[in-house]
C-alpha cells in the first residue's frame, strides 16, 4: 500500500504513525475468501460470533438487575420482566440469541465436519471449535438455572446427577459443581459465577485462538472443489465478503428481534424443592437428544446401570468428535474419506431423530 | 568426574535450570493447593432426623393418593394405597434425582423426568430407574402420622 498516507486524512496519518494502522490495513486487504458452491457455509462462523457478542451485551445488561440467590433470583427476574422498561426485551433477546447461537454453532460445526475443513493443518482450529461447543453448552446449562424456576431446578438436578454418575471422579465433580450435596442456593451462586465470569473468560480466549488460526491458515477449500483443474475464484474479505456477512447479521438481528417480541421468554413457577417434578418436563432443545436417549435406556445393560452406559456413551461420543482430525487418516492424506462423511451424516440424523422424538413423545407414558 | 572438570559451565547451567524448574513447580503447587481446597465446598452436617411427625391427619389422606412431605432436608412421599394402607418412601428418583409423584390413574409412583415407574412397594417396575425407592416405616397414632427410617 505505497502512498497509503496520501489517500487518507491527517488524523489517519497521525494515528498510523503512533498505532500502525498501515499494518492492519495490509492485513485486511490480504485476506481473501474462496468462491465456490459451498461458500455459503463460510458465513456461519461469523454469525455465531455476532450472536456471542449479542449474548455478552445483553448479559451485561441483565446483570444490572439480577440477584444471584435462591431467595431473590426468581423475584428479581419477575421485577425485570414486569417493572423494568424493556426488561422483557433484553431478557428475551438473551434467551433467544442463546438458542440461535447454539443452532448456528451446530450448523457451522457440521458443515466443517462434512466439508472436511478439519484436515491438516487445521486440526487445532477444529479442537478449539469443539471446545467452544462444549463451552456454549456449559453456558446454556448454567444460564438455565439462573431464573430459579421449577423447570430450571429439575433440569439442574438431572444434569448435575449425570455428572455425579460418572464412575470414579463423578461424585467429587458433582459436589464441586453443586457447591454441596444437593441443588441449593449454593448451586445457584456457583452457576452464576461460572456463567458470568469463568465461561466468558474461557470463551473469549478460545475465540481469540480460533480466529487467529482461521486468519493464519485462511479459509479451507473443500477437497471436492480443490481437486478441480481450474483455479478457485476468490473475493476480497474487505469489503466484498464483509458486506455480505453484514447482510446476514442484519437478517439474524431481525429474526432475533421478531422472536423476542412475539415469543418473549417465560418465567414459569418458582422452584420448590418439595414439589414433584412437573409432568412434561424437558431440557433445552440442544440437550433433547441426550435426554430422550436416557429415557429409552433400560435400567440395566449387561449388568451396568443404564444411565451410566448412556453417560459414558455420550462422553466417548464427544471425545470421538474432538479427535476426528486425528482419526480420519484418509482425509489427512488427501484421499476421499466416505466413512467419515457417513459418520457425520449419521451423527446429524441421530441428533435430529431423537430431538423430534423428544418433542413428539407423550409426557405421561 | 573428568567430564565434570572439563565442562564446569554446563554442569553449573544444568544445576541452575534444575533448581529453577523445581522452584517453578513449588510455586505452582503452592498456588494450586489453596485454590483447589477453596473450590471444594465444605461439608455441611446432614439432618440426622430419623423420625418426622407430619402435619397431616391420617383421616385426610384419601385412598389412592400421594403427597410430598419434608423428611429432614429431603423430599419424601406419603402414599395411601387403593386398599387403604399408608406407606412412605424417599421421593428422590433413583435414576437421576428428580422428585417423584403419585399417579392416581396408574396407582403407581412416577417420575416425570425420564418416565420411571415404581409400584406401591417402591420397587422400580418400568423405565430407567435402576433401584427401588428407599422405604420408610409409617405409623398412624391417633391423629398423627409418624414416619421413621427403617433400620
Amino acid at each position: 500500500m505505497e502512498g497509503g498516507t496520501e489517500r487518507h486524512g491527517k488524523l489517519w496519518t497521525w494515528l498510523d504513525q503512533r498505532v500502525g494502522l498501515k499494518d492492519l490495513e495490509k492485513l485486511a486487504r490480504k485476506k481473501e475468501i474462496p468462491v465456490h458452491r459451498h461458500t455459503l457455509w463460510y458465513y456461519l462462523g461469523g454469525m455465531t460470533l455476532l450472536l456471542f457478542i449479542m449474548q455478552v451485551t445483553t448479559g451485561i445488561l441483565l446483570l444490572l438487575y439480577y440477584r444471584p440467590s435462591a431467595e431473590e433470583a426468581f423475584e428479581s427476574i419477575q421485577f425485570l420482566m414486569a417493572e423494568v422498561q424493556f426488561g422483557w426485551l433484553f431478557r428475551s433477546l438473551h434467551a433467544w440469541a442463546a438458542n440461535l447461537m447454539i443452532f448456528t454453532l451446530f450448523v457451522h460445526l457440521f458443515s466443517v465436519l462434512l466439508l472436511k475443513a478439519y484436515r491438516p493443518p487445521r486440526e487445532v482450529t477444529w479442537f478449539s471449535g469443539v471446545a467452544l461447543m462444549g463451552l456454549a453448552m456449559g453456558f446454556g446449562f448454567t444460564g438455565y438455572l439462573l431464573p430459579w424456576n421449577e423447570l430450571a431446578y429439575f433440569a439442574t438436578k438431572v444434569g448435575t446427577e449425570i455428572t455425579s454418575a460418572v464412575p470414579v471422579m463423578g461424585p467429587f465433580l458433582g459436589r464441586l459443581l453443586k457447591g454441596g450435596d444437593d441443588v441449593t442456593g449454593a448451586t445457584l451462586t456457583r452457576f452464576y459465577g461460572i456463567h458470568v465470569a469463568i465461561l466468558p473468560a474461557a470463551a473469549t480466549a478460545l475465540i481469540g485462538l480460533h480466529l487467529y488460526l482461521v486468519q493464519k491458515h485462511g479459509m479451507s477449500v473443500p477437497p471436492a472443489v480443490e481437486g478441480r483443474r481450474e483455479e478457485t475464484r476468490r473475493m476480497p474479505f474487505v469489503p466484498n465478503f464483509l458486506l455480505r456477512e453484514i447482510v446476514g447479521w442484519l437478517v439474524a438481528l431481525a429474526v432475533l428481534a421478531a422472536l423476542a417480541a412475539y415469543y418473549p421468554a417465560e418465567l414459569g413457577r418458582k422452584a420448590d424443592p418439595f414439589l414433584p417434578a412437573p409432568a412434561g418436563i424437558k431440557p433445552e432443545w440442544y440437550f433433547m437428544f441426550m435426554f430422550q436417549t436416557l429415557k429409552y435406556l433400560p435400567s440395566h445393560i449387561l449388568g451396568i446401570e443404564g444411565e451410566i452406559v448412556g453417560i459414558l456413551g455420550f462422553g466417548l461420543g464427544g471425545f470421538f468428535l474432538l479427535l476426528i482430525p486425528l482419526l480420519d487418516r484418509r482425509t489427512a492424506r488427501g484421499q476421499p474419506s466416505r466413512l467419515f462423511t457417513w459418520i457425520g451424516i449419521a451423527i446429524i440424523l441421530y441428533m435430529m431423530l431423537f430431538t423430534v422424538l423428544g418433542y413428539m413423545a407423550s409426557a405421561t407414558t | 568426574m573428568a567430564e565434570h572438570l572439563l565442562e564446569p559451565e554446563s554442569s553449573r547451567r544444568g544445576f541452575v535450570n534444575w533448581f529453577l524448574g523445581l522452584s517453578g513447580v513449588a510455586f505452582f503447587l503452592s498456588a494450586v493447593y489453596p485454590l483447589s481446597r477453596y473450590l471444594v465446598p465444605p461439608q455441611v452436617a446432614e439432618s440426622t432426623a430419623g423420625t418426622v411427625t407430619l402435619s397431616i391427619k391420617p383421616g385426610d389422606v384419601k385412598a389412592n393418593s400421594g403427597q410430598i412431605f419434608k423428611f429432614g432436608n429431603r423430599p419424601a412421599i406419603l402414599v395411601r394405597t387403593p386398599a387403604g394402607e399408608l406407606r412412605a418412601f424417599s421421593a428422590i428418583c433413583t435414576h437421576l434425582n428428580c422428585t417423584v409423584q403419585y399417579r392416581t390413574d396408574l396407582s403407581r409412583i412416577w417420575c416425570a423426568c425420564h418416565n420411571g415407574h415404581y409400584d406401591l412397594n417402591g420397587k422400580n417396575v418400568e423405565g430407567p430407574p435402576p433401584r427401588p425407592l428407599d422405604a420408610y416405616v409409617v405409623n398412624a397414632r391417633g391423629n398423627q402420622i409418624v414416619v421413621r427410617k427403617s433400620t
